[in-house]
């Protein structure tokens, strides 16, 4: 498979890629890592005139600690979160669940601006930056805005991204010693989630269970209110609207974000108490 | 567009549509066909070549995203005397493989789980290797190919050139 024809332009700077999705507007993509944009090219769902490639701009990867939270660049890609001594140590969540994306190879090129950008609700790292929260920080012609987390995704390949605005950073609270979890349900070793649930410090996202990664509000509020671990996992499916396939009906997904999100918690749990 | 790339070890220059993927700049245009192109959707890992240091799916990466890069394939690993890559003797020795298509990638693969860890356990070999198939199941061999490579030294981890391969 072939994607369709296309013009490649190698933006060199933040500025640049900007100016490129300002002249070729809705005909243009950004190309990060490629590894769910050229999939979509080669079966045709994705045909952009313009392809512009951001993996020339100098600085786009890094983690840093900046105040009390840890700002991640845009271009940073999966295997660097995966092995990042400061993600280790200040928001451990997000270095183990790169760890889970995909494969080696995958993980050698996906970046967690892509991943955000893209608004798959099966992706893993939005679960995880979800259940963080935080912000996105986008660039546009007019410079730079921050849109929080949870009101990024709005659905299905859908952001609240405008189309001359480039993601560049991810901005998380640090956790240090919080207990946290990912919960991954497959079928195969390196396929995405048919659920995944996501659990810190009494917050819990769930992948797949509707047009786009959601918080289990029911259970966050269940929590907060004194409720135990099974009684507010087993309200982790409340107002989720989860879509059926091969491989699971939407019974079975909502079994599987209860039982996740109430594993997620007993892990995250025993890790706060570990560290305690 | 011209693209321009370092092959195992050699200078290639080429002009080609943006939209060319790197498994076919491989096999089409430098002429290298170890490289096989298996399942055409990055699961399958049958086309895994080495870009700088890492292994990734040349089916799903555009031959202008390796511009500049170094390339290494299968045929890039034996010395120019023919002498094999520790990793090429091992799955010999061990027969690790049964009919052979996803051999290339799958020794490019575990050249990289060696370089990210010299002395895995089956089970982090298991991991290490989950993005490649082997469709005739043959894994136990590959698992054991990989674990005896590992005992030959740090060469099974490296490609030519000195090059370090990180995971």
């Amino acid at each position: 498979m072939i994607p369709g024809p296309f013009e490649l332009v190698r933006a060199t700077s933040v500025e640049d890629a900007i100016a490129a999705l300002v002249e070729h507007g809705d005909d243009a993509k950004i190309l990060a890592g490629g590894h769910s944009l050229l999939p979509l090219m080669k079966l045709r769902l994705a045909m952009p005139a313009y392809l512009v490639d951001i993996s020339g701009i100098p600085g786009m990867s890094y983690v840093r600690v900046d105040g009390d939270e840890v700002a991640i660049g845009a271009g940073t890609r999966h295997h660097e979160l995966e092995k990042d001594a400061v993600a280790a140590a200040e928001v451990p969540l997000l270095p183990y669940t790169a760890s889970q994306v995909g494969d080696p190879q995958v993980r050698h090129r996906g970046t967690i601006g892509g991943t955000v950008a893209h608004s798959d609700p099966a992706s893993d790292l939005p679960t995880a930056l979800l259940a963080l929260g935080g912000d996105v920080v986008v660039q546009g012609p007019e410079g730079r805005r921050t849109i929080p987390l949870t009101e990024f995704w709005l659905g299905f390949f859908e952001t609240a991204l405008a189309e001359d605005e480039l993601i560049v950073e991810i901005r998380v609270p640090r956790t240090g010693s919080a207990g946290w979890a990912y919960e991954k349900f497959t079928r195969r070793a390196n396929d995405w989630p048919i659920v995944a649930a996501a659990a810190v410090d009494g917050r819990v996202a769930l992948a797949n269970m509707a047009g786009s990664v959601v918080r289990a509000t029911a259970t966050e509020e269940a929590l907060a209110r004194g409720a135990s671990i099974a009684e507010a996992a087993a309200l982790a499916d409340e107002g989720t609207s989860p879509g059926a396939d091969m491989h699971a009906d939407q019974e079975y997904r909502r079994h599987l974000a209860r039982l996740l999100t109430r594993r997620a918690l007993e892990r995250a749990a025993g890790a706060a108490s570990a560290a305690a | 567009m011209q693209v321009s790339m370092t092959v195992n070890g050699q200078q290639h220059s080429d002009e080609v549509e943006p939209r060319l993927l790197l498994a076919h700049y491989l096999r089409d245009v430098v002429g290298l066909k170890a490289t096989n192109i298996g399942c055409d959707t990055t699961s399958c890992g049958a086309c895994t070549v080495i870009v700088d240091g890492l292994s990734v799916k040349s089916c799903t990466l555009l031959a202008a995203q390796a511009e500049g890069a170094e390339v290494t394939t299968l045929e890039g690993l034996a010395g120019p005397d023919g002498e094999l890559h520790p990793m090429q003797k091992a799955f010999r020795e061990e027969h690790g493989l049964q009919c052979g298509f996803c051999t290339p990638g799958m020794v490019m693969a575990a050249i990289g789980v060696l370089a990210d860890n010299p002395d895995p356990s089956d089970r982090e070999v298991r991991e290490g290797l989950e993005g490649n198939l082997c469709r005739c199941t043959g894994y136990h061999n590959i698992v054991r190919a990989v674990q005896s490579a590992a005992k030959a030294g740090p060469a099974a981890g490296q490609v030519p050139q000195g090059q370090e391969v990180a995971r």
